[in-house]
């Protein structure tokens, strides 16, 4: 059998006559994607940070929930923000069951722990290490923090090439918030879950083999500007 | 008595040049010294670290606390230079609040801490955070550079140098912000003779420019090439503070004689 | 207005602003259905669908699930239009109160497939009742939907009309699959067992690997399709003039000879049959 061939030849046909509805499915899952990451960053890092650096009553508590909402079902988050955004939900008047937007509020959802976990662990390790020479400086809380960051802007560039990897690769969630609406929430994954379950074997391969390169070369674009750093 | 407000002749390490640099105005006759120590006391779960510290450090150029491993000399720097709070009792410098702006005081820990940047960064960085004047900034750096025979790395990662090296970028950061005080924390503890010799030359320099030395080591050696006084610390507790020559010479407790010999304290 | 809705509304907006679209108010004028995997995959929406928006301008959004999930999508007020295929819930979905009008718009059929191999001997039966009790008799894997969908309970009815209790043999040569029509051939393709599917599903199913159609033409595996518009004095966002202006479309005359004309491999997939207006 050469379902493995044929996906290739299939891949590349698609890829080199760039094919306007898998650039339309690709752009979407990009988008929201990436939209999901950034919106996580913006509060999981300062929950992070505030985790890896304040004391305060409760923090171990939130940080095992963190770790432990690392694991949760993609599918089971895409329920609840189902049942948020469903008419009859309470977020119902807004409309936003079966949009992107919906797509991008589940996938932030799952995105979350990840980046605000890593990075509690990243600044954790990195405050250990700076935390004596930087009350020496008589360095004021925030400024130590702004410095933590910088130092490791490169692990935490890797948290959030992580959350990228858990979100574009998800598929459960957004099947169920998204709907896969043609031209609409169609996204890479669920087009594959699709052409799965119609038996086109040789198609969904074919586009998971694009979505590997997409992956890919987001982590190689990462390791060059890493690299490059590096140099400097 | 010296005059503080210019650092006199910072002798290179590795050339014979000398620099000469401006010190901060502020600074002058009224200095933070002496800092005074009362009662202090420090706890870790119900075990007194340290107790009954009463103790005097004047301006005396160059304070090495000396003991055996365990006898709480780190503790106490760090309690000096206010990164720990003791459990009872009281630290107060002369001049409290010139005392803790950030460039007042210093510190080199035994294993260096480096920003993953060029070495030139790391010292542009603690000029910054400490609130060294722009202005004098490039002089200052040029000055550290020199002081610390670091300017052919100056464009290298500081976390690639090795030990040595970091060591002395490390005391590099304390030339270039110019503390009146200065603690030092085993600074050769992982160091090899060598490495050890530059950075004794580098804080003998920073010592007779005016910045005073309080030191913490174990080795008796170097004790006695830098020390100007002595505090000698056993057990958690300060048993003798003194002249160098007279602690060398005439050590008034049994314990401080032990050591002076060589002999292991219990 | 309270902080707290002022709160939720700022966050969501952010949400929409990053999405990169205005989802808020919407800027296309569409109608969202609730609909099954087995007219999606069978490429009927990608035809029918623009020849809509050609004569009416609005877009239409299908969301293809298992009929069961379909209308709970649909009472939830989350779909403006419900299309499926399971008369007896249709007509309860609008006897309680959450459809305004069930119309008939179209039927194919459903067919038995099976390992090209035949162990249970069912081949070219025109009765779908004594295919069942052979595959029954002779303990051969059957897979079956499993999922709540118009397909699975129509196929639960045929095993009860020929007076087999297949829970019974759960898990035993009756495999439940839980998932959509084409997850489940793949299954049956896999393990060389018996289903049933809908004629329009298998002729679009690609990886037909062993599988043939065995069993076809009884009228008891006719296979109507229903349409009806959501209740929007339930529902107030219900897209009520949109959405019966597709129904309308659907049963009109043009409506009607689009559904007829559209082949799958050459062979009529669907068999429009609304009534005349």
């Amino acid at each position: 059998m050469s379902t493995f061939s044929s996906s290739f030849s299939t891949a590349v046909d698609l890829v080199l006559t760039a094919n306007p509805e898998l650039a339309e499915i690709v752009f979407l899952s990009l988008r929201v994607s990436v939209s999901a990451v950034l919106i996580a960053t913006l509060v999981g890092m300062p929950l992070g940070a505030l985790l890896a650096i304040r004391r305060f009553p409760g923090r171990a508590t939130i940080a095992t929930v963190l770790s432990s909402l690392m694991g949760l079902p993609p599918v089971v988050l895409g329920l609840i923000v189902y049942l948020l955004l469903s008419r009859a939900g309470p977020l119902g008047e807004y409309g936003l069951l079966f949009t992107p937007t919906a797509m991008v509020m589940a996938q932030t959802l799952l995105v979350l722990p990840i980046i605000a976990a890593l990075t509690r662990q990243i600044l954790a390790d990195l405050h250990q290490h700076y935390d004596e020479q930087f009350r020496s400086f008589r360095l004021s809380g925030w400024k130590g923090i702004q410095t933590l960051l910088w130092e490791g802007r490169f692990s935490l560039l890797t948290a959030l090439l992580a959350g990228f990897g858990r979100a574009s690769a998800e598929v459960g969630a957004v099947m169920i918030v998204g709907g896969n609406i043609n031209h609409v929430t169609r996204v890479m994954t669920t087009t594959i879950a699709m052409e799965t379950s119609k038996g086109d074997f040789s198609l969904a391969l074919a586009l998971g083999i694009i979505l590997i390169l997409l992956v890919l070369s987001v982590n190689v674009l990462v390791s060059l500007i890493q690299a490059m750093e590096n140099e400097a | 008595m010296r005059d503080k407000n210019v650092l006199h002749l910072v002798h290179d390490i590795s050339s014979n040049r000398s620099y000469e640099c401006d010190l901060r105005s502020s600074s002058g006759a009224s200095g933070i010294l002496p800092l005074e120590l009362t009662d202090v006391g420090y706890e870790v779960a119900g075990q007194w670290l340290l107790s009954d510290i009463n103790l005097k450090i004047e301006e005396d150029r160059s304070t090495i606390i000396l003991g055996p491993n365990g006898a709480g000399k780190t503790l106490l720097l760090r309690i000096c230079h206010g990164l720990l709070a003791p459990s009872r009792g009281s630290v107060r410098w002369q001049n409290p609040s010139m005392a803790h702006s950030a460039s007042a005081q210093a510190m080199v820990f035994q294993r260096p801490v480096m920003l993953k940047r060029s070495v030139r960064k790391n010292i542009e960085y603690a000029m910054k955070v400490c609130g060294i004047d722009p202005a004098s900034r490039p002089h200052q750096l040029a000055a550290a550079l020199e002081v610390s025979g670091l300017e052919k790395h100056a464009d290298q990662r500081a976390t690639h140098l090795s030990g040595g090296e970091q060591q002395r970028l490390a005391l590099a950061r304390c030339v270039a912000i110019n503390p009146m005080v200065l603690f030092l924390d085993e600074p050769t503890a992982h160091l090899d003779p060598t490495a050890t010799r530059q950075i004794e030359s580098m804080i003998a320099s920073l010592r007779d420019s005016g910045t005073e030395i309080i030191m913490v080591t174990h080795d008796l050696g170097q004790a006695r090439r830098l020390a100007d006084r002595v505090v000698f610390m056993h057990d958690g507790k300060v048993l003798i503070s003194a002249e160098a020559g007279e602690f060398f010479n005439n050590p008034k407790s049994p314990e401080a004689a032990a050591f002076l010999q060589g002999n292991l304290l219990w | 207005m309270t902080r707290k809705y002022f709160l939720i509304k700022h966050t969501l907006f952010l949400f929409v602003l990053m999405a990169g679209s205005s989802d808020l108010q919407a800027e296309s004028r569409f109608i969202t259905i609730a609909s099954t995997t087995s007219t999606e995959n069978s490429g009927l929406y990608e035809y029918l669908l623009p020849k809509f928006a050609g004569a009416t301008a609005i877009d239409v959004r299908v969301v293809a699930v298992g009929t069961g999930k379909a209308i709970k999508i649909a009472e939830k007020g989350d779909a403006d239009v419900l299309l499926v295929h399971h008369k007896p819930s249709e007509e309860r979905f609008v006897s309680d109160g959450f459809g305004v009008e069930r119309y008939d718009v179209m039927y194919n059929d459903f067919v038995i497939v099976g390992p090209s191999s035949d162990p249970a001997g069912v081949a070219g039966f025109s009765s779908v009742g004594n295919a069942l009790q052979k595959i029954a008799d002779s303990g051969s894997t059957f897979t079956s939907r499993g999922d709540d969908s118009g397909t699975h309970k129509k196929e639960l009815s045929l095993w009860q009309a020929a007076g087999i209790d297949v829970l019974e043999h759960d898990g035993a040569w009756y495999r439940e699959t839980g998932s959509g029509m084409g997850a489940t051939l793949n299954v049956a393709a896999g393990m060389d067992g018996y289903t049933m599917t809908d004629r329009s599903t298998w002729l679009k199913f690609s990886n037909k690997a062993n599988l043939k159609l065995l069993v076809e033409g009884d009228p008891m595996l006719f296979n109507q399709y229903g349409v009806i518009l959501v209740n929007p004095s339930l529902h107030s966002h219900i897209k009520a003039t949109d959405g019966q202006l597709f129904i309308d479309w659907l049963i009109s005359e043009p409506g009607q000879l689009e559904i007829n004309q559209y082949r799958i491999e050459g062979r009529q997939a669907f068999f429009a049959n609304a009534p005349i207006q």
